[in-house]
């Protein structure tokens, strides 16, 4: 019997008795509880009615928790697939081939090869240094690294502007360089960059903190130098928790809308991305356009989602079979 | 406690490397927030006072407050029984009902607000039935609610999941032993320990609510003092160049959003319980 936190079964020390120990010491035999714990005796009947109640139960929860889900969830996304194919596919395939929808999909498709590229490297080095280094504010930088998550799209744009844009703080050493950073595509990909973040650096850092340094250590101990343990020890073995976090920054970037839009002001054909363009195609009521670009970006978010799912089945059998591994190891 | 990897010193390339990492995430994060926070309160805190008071920024911030924590609550609850359907029931086509869960974590939100406002807007068949009940649920509130409810999915079922499937089968056998019927056992075994997890999942579910902005645009109407959240409160600010009211409203939910990270921060890190976006 494995131990339990509140009420714990002993081995029988007589026949046919089991003893329970509270928390507090306490111990009661089976059949003679105390009413404080179990005011129900165990009646034969006892077990049937739990198994009828747990049949009720499940049923219930069930049949909320679907419901649930169809009514926020998968209704809406069924609609917009029906939506979309109602138009006809002819004429969404048109809208979304126009040269500004592949603009827009360019600009889109830019921003988020810059945000994989950037995020991998600042994230595996960051965490590395987050999680191997003892530094002086080690924990701010590191509470740094969450808040993206914590604030609103439109919050960054405008913390952003208040910074870089016409009156901000550092226009005049922008304009000073002759840099134009709102409403062009580095506006925006400082935007993608700032919401992008988190997701590489918590990601790697929570397998660096998993492994442990043994491995690392090793290396080190067998004279390899640092960057010989990063490249041959670390490195391998945050590269799926790597991966991981590059496709959620990628997902996350392909759908960001308030900061780019903040950012980048939608201009078309120039810093027009795609989901701004889902955004003003609306506005203008080109629904074929607007619906066609909608799903596209779904599709990419469900492929980008199931390789995720892929990706964590991996990285579980992976430390499962490691798991055992070690145990084979420890049983002679 | 030796903190892990003590035993490698850095050695100078290395801190060149950190250095520059490190100087990346402050440059980007902090500067802008400071900036931010600057802005709001730079013409004194009687200013920022009148810019958060006006009736329709009032207002919008009032509607992000009542509306994200009806969302987390709703969510708690519903999530809390999601992640009990995911660990329990071995019911067929679970990894897709699970993959389901995450969808909002991937699809823009913006995307998620098209697909609302087509399914229960004004000329859909849902929304025409509605609406001769006088029920509007696009351009209103409802609408509001619907949309932070689809973005937010993910947020308590991922923090309760692991939780409860690390229960120790043996506490509930106890339990059934000692003649507890399935409720009694859910509330004595498995509600204390998924409590804080449900509770950080679903302040988590707030801060994501307050801030959400891609899906309101498109379901809300926007209209002020009725449908007009925060969010879009202070990008129609952007948008005209008050700036000083947009950085304002900006502040105030900044504040209120760091000190929900802040909370939400705590509980996970006294449960173990991980955030949905990673």
């Amino acid at each position: 019997m494995p131990k339990a936190d509140r009420l714990r079964r002993l081995e029988s020390p007589a026949e046919g008795l089991t003893l329970i120990e509270a928390e507090s010491g306490e111990r009661f035999s089976i059949g003679e509880a105390p009413q404080r714990v179990a005011p129900l005796s165990m009646t034969p009947a006892a077990p049937e009615r739990v198994e009828r109640e747990r049949a009720v139960g499940k049923v219930v929860l069930l049949v909320l928790v679907l419901g649930y889900l169809g009514f926020v969830l998968l209704a809406p996304l069924g609609s917009l697939l029906l939506a979309t194919w109602e138009l006809g596919m002819a004429e969404v395939l048109k809208a979304v081939s126009e040269p500004l929808a592949l603009d827009a999909l360019a600009t889109s498709g830019l921003l988020v090869l810059a945000a994989v590229g950037v995020n991998a490297v600042v994230g595996t080095f960051g965490a590395v240094a987050l999680v191997r280094h003892r530094f002086f504010g080690r924990s701010f930088v590191n509470a740094l690294c969450d808040l993206p998550l914590a604030v609103s799209p439109v919050m960054i744009g405008l913390a952003f502007i208040l910074l870089v844009g016409r009156d901000g703080v550092m226009s005049p050493v922008l304009d000073a360089i002759g840099l134009k950073l709102v409403f062009t595509f580095w506006g925006m990909l400082l935007a993608t960059l700032f919401v992008t973040l988190p997701y590489t650096v918590r990601e790697v850092a929570y397998v660096l903190e998993e492994i442990g340094t043994d491995e690392e250590e090793a290396a080190i101990t067998l004279g390899a130098s640092p960057w010989q343990t990063f490249f041959r020890v670390t490195l391998p073995n945050v590269r799926v928790a790597l991966g991981y976090g590059v496709l959620m920054a990628a997902a996350r970037c392909l759908g960001e809308f308030g900061a780019v839009l903040v950012l980048g002001g939608s201009i078309s054909g120039q810093t027009q991305t795609a989901t701004t363009f889902i955004h003003d195609s609306i506005e203008e009521r080109h629904l074929p356009a607007a619906y066609g670009m909608a799903v596209l970006l779904a599709v990419c978010s469900v492929v980008l989602l199931l390789s995720l799912e892929w990706m964590k089945q991996r990285q579980a059998a992976a430390r499962h079979r490691s798991r055992s591994a070690t145990e084979d190891e420890a049983t002679p | 406690m030796k903190p892990p990897g003590h035993a490698l010193h850095p050695g100078p390339s290395e801190l060149w490397v950190r250095h520059i990492v490190l100087g990346y995430v402050v440059l980007l994060v902090a500067v802008p927030f400071t900036a931010l926070l600057f802005f709001a309160f730079r013409d004194g805190f009687g200013t920022f006072w009148e810019r958060i008071t006006t009736p329709v920024a009032l207002s919008a911030v009032w509607l992000t407050l009542w509306t994200g924590l009806l969302v987390g609550m709703i969510n708690a609850l519903l999530g809390t029984m999601t992640a009990w359907v995911l660990v329990r029931y071995p019911i067929p086509g679970k990894s897709l009902l699970s993959a389901a869960v995450d969808l909002p974590l991937a699809i823009p939100t913006l995307v998620a607000g098209v697909m609302l406002a087509i399914l229960y807007g004004p000329t859909s068949l849902i929304g025409t039935k509605l609406s001769a009940f006088g029920v509007d649920i696009i351009f209103a509130q409802p609408g509001i609610v619907l949309a932070l409810l689809l973005v937010t999915v993910p947020f308590v079922v991922r923090a309760v999941e692991p939780v409860l499937s690390e229960i120790d089968p043996a506490e509930e056998e106890a339990a059934i032993t000692l003649g507890a019927g399935p409720w009694r056992t859910f509330r004595t075994v498995h509600f204390p320990a998924i409590l804080p997890a449900a509770l950080s999942g679903s302040l988590r579910s707030f801060g994501r609510a307050m801030g959400e902005f891609g899906s309101i645009v498109v379901v809300a109407g926007n209209i002020p003092e009725e449908t007009l959240t925060a969010p879009v409160f202070i990008f129609g600010e952007i948008e005209s160049g008050q700036a000083g009211g947009a950085a304002a409203v900006g502040a105030l939910l900044l504040l209120i959003a760091l000190a929900l990270h802040a909370s939400a921060r705590l509980l996970e890190n006294a449960t173990g319980a991980r955030h949905a976006q990673s």
